[in-house]
């Protein structure tokens, strides 16, 4: 982490993405990777699906990158740029542990929708059991391998909890067309059925929206 | 500076199309001449081609040594072998641009609308030639030689506005564009100083109102000023700081000794005269006039209805759009604007800032993260494009 450079929420776990986020895109179409840091997600889903992927990254080390890698990718500021982008241009838009760092998430996710027909998107979840103990025990802000940095200087803005993320999606009239909780290291966690229960034992989610 | 000696006539490879061309202004000239250099070796199938498109005061001698100058090739960092643009892999095309001063039609050339004989040349009378019509020309090249996609097009500064214009009006021809330190329009503060250096030609008595060729002269003070002026614009504050900073040259040794009021005394100073005196000798005054005037045109914005995005609708073509952070000339900003209409016009867009402190000449030096993008994109590019 580059002190000077803007703040990432954390190092992403490309693992999970790969695989929990790749696993909801269909082979062949086209994507959007908002933040995609040096574009591992789109390369993968280039090289083992097919799939047209483009990717916006705020972190212009990241950009010379991926772009140096031969990817598809843009200096851009996902509240900003999104706005640029013409309506239905890509099958997915993906949004991958960002959400919660936007200025404006709510016009972010309208944004998404609006380029793409389905929006991916994954956060980590501010309902986990510890977080809440950590604040009810200490009466501190939590401070989880998730939720890693002191709250003066978190770029996490807008934390939320599964719970608050279904509400939106049924306010905005998002369509949830798959969902699923995972931990830390990506491992599905069988909560499926039972949202309560991913809201209190997720670490962080992974959502199919599609416009209603 | 009383050097008056027209620079050296040097003969440039070219292709001659007897049938000539109409300019955007109306104009036909009758023959068109367009000089270029290739580097490298074109494929059997003809799809290894990459167009690189000079800057203003640029020249077909990309990657070798220059014929007037002696000096080595103004891309030699970007085009070679194993450089980024690999002439191991690529087949490298660079034309003189139309209103040029080496060895395409220009305002050295010939004049075709009279049967005095031998014909005087065109001078200030040169039609206005605009970024699109050195794009034809360029296109025309491109056919002759028989390609019918070039792989990539790319292009720093004028450059990057020639690939913008290749872009918009060849889509099916480029496979993939960069253009470099670039704009979609020239804007007011370029225009401006752009007229300062074409009023200090003027002001030279030795443009004669550009009929110097007739007695063999050039206004090469009016000339070396305009370079002088344009020349700062390349660069940024921090890099004449860092390379100058106040440093004196000639200074008086004894410190109570009267110090002159002119003359070069600052390093700065001394350094301008030598861009101003040594580029009269490769350039010549009425090209300059009509190349600056050719950027001051340009427009794709308004050309295409008042939206960028317009211009490139429905494109397949691959783009890379890069910038310099201390280019005050193309700043960021402008290309970020490039990028964006590209967003709108949903076509597949890079867009990289790099970091460096040399103003807008950055393009044409060392910049090993600018060197690293170019290449990479390139190399991708290649994969999509399946050249081997």
């Amino acid at each position: 982490m580059n002190d000077s450079g803007p703040v990432r929420f954390i190092a992403k776990n490309m693992r999970v993405d790969l695989h929990l986020i790749g696993g909801m895109i269909a082979p062949g179409t086209r994507v959007l990777d908002i933040g995609c840091g040096d574009g591992e997600l789109i390369e993968y889903l280039y090289r083992t699906k097919g799939c047209d992927a483009r990717g916006i990254e705020i972190d212009m080390a990241e950009v010379s990158r991926a772009v140096g890698h031969g990817l598809a990718v843009m200096h851009g500021d996902a509240d900003i740029d999104l706005a640029h982008y013409p309506d239905g241009a890509f099958d997915y838009v993906v949004l991958s542990r960002t959400l919660q760092a936007v200025e404006r998430p709510r016009e972010v996710l309208r944004q998404m929708l609006r380029i793409g027909t389905s929006a991916v998107v994954s956060f980590p979840n501010f309902g986990h059991w510890l977080v809440r103990w950590q604040l009810l025990r200490r009466g501190r802000m939590p401070l989880t391998p998730t939720w890693n940095r002191p709250w003066y200087e978190t770029p996490n803005i807008h934390p939320c909890t599964i719970h608050d993320f279904f509400d939106l999606c049924a306010r905005e009239g998002y369509d949830v067309a798959q969902w699923l909780a995972a931990d830390e290291a990506g491992r599905r966690a069988p909560w499926r059925r039972y949202p309560r229960l991913a809201n209190l034992f997720g670490e962080q989610a992974v959502v199919l929206l599609r416009r209603a | 500076m009383d050097e008056t000696r027209i620079f050296a006539d040097v003969k440039h490879s070219h292709v001659t199309f007897p049938e000539g061309m109409v300019l955007e202004c109306g104009t036909r000239l009758k023959r068109l001449d367009v000089a270029y250099r290739t580097y490298g070796t074109l494929n059997a199938e003809k799809t290894n081609a990459v167009l690189v498109c000079h800057a203003l005061t640029g020249d077909q001698y990309v990657a070798e040594t220059h014929p007037v100058t002696g000096r080595p090739g103004w891309w030699d960092l970007v085009v070679g072998p194993g450089r980024p643009v690999d002439t191991g892999r690529f087949f490298v095309i660079c034309a003189n641009v139309l209103g040029g001063c080496m060895g395409s039609t220009g305002p050295r050339s010939p004049r075709d609308d009279t049967d005095a004989d031998p014909p005087p040349v065109w001078g200030t009378d040169f039609p206005p030639v605009t970024i699109r019509d050195m794009v034809r020309a360029q296109k025309r090249l491109i056919d002759h030689l028989g390609i019918a996609r070039v792989f990539a097009v790319l292009g720093g500064s004028m450059g990057g506005m020639q690939v913008l214009q290749w872009a918009a009006d060849y889509p099916d021809a480029v496979f993939a564009a960069v253009p470099v330190a670039a704009a979609a329009h020239h804007s007011a503060q370029n225009i401006a100083f752009h007229e300062v250096g074409r009023q200090a030609i003027f002001a030279d008595p030795d443009w004669q109102g550009g009929r110097y060729w007739q007695d063999g002269k050039t206004p090469a003070r009016g000339l070396a000023v305009a370079r002088m002026c344009a020349h700062i614009t390349y660069l940024s504050e921090q890099a004449l700081t860092r390379k100058f900073g106040r440093r004196l040259q000639n200074a008086p040794k004894n410190p109570t000794e009267a110090i002159g009021l002119f003359g070069d005394m600052f390093e700065v100073e001394s350094y301008l005269h030598h861009q101003g005196s040594t580029f009269v000798h490769r350039f010549d005054a009425n090209s300059y006039l009509t190349i600056t005037r050719a950027m001051d045109y340009f427009d794709l914005t308004t050309d295409h209805g008042g939206d960028l995005a317009t211009a490139f609708r429905g494109t397949r073509t691959r783009f890379c759009v890069v910038s310099f952070t201390s280019d005050w000339l193309f700043p960021t900003a402008e290309s970020r604007a490039i990028a964006r209409a590209l967003n709108r016009a949903a076509a597949n867009v890079s867009f990289v800032e790099i970091p460096s402190d040399k103003g807008h000449d950055a393009f044409l030096l060392d910049e090993p993260d600018f060197h690293r993008t170019l290449a990479g994109f390139l190399g991708g590019c290649a994969e999509h494009a399946g050249l081997r």
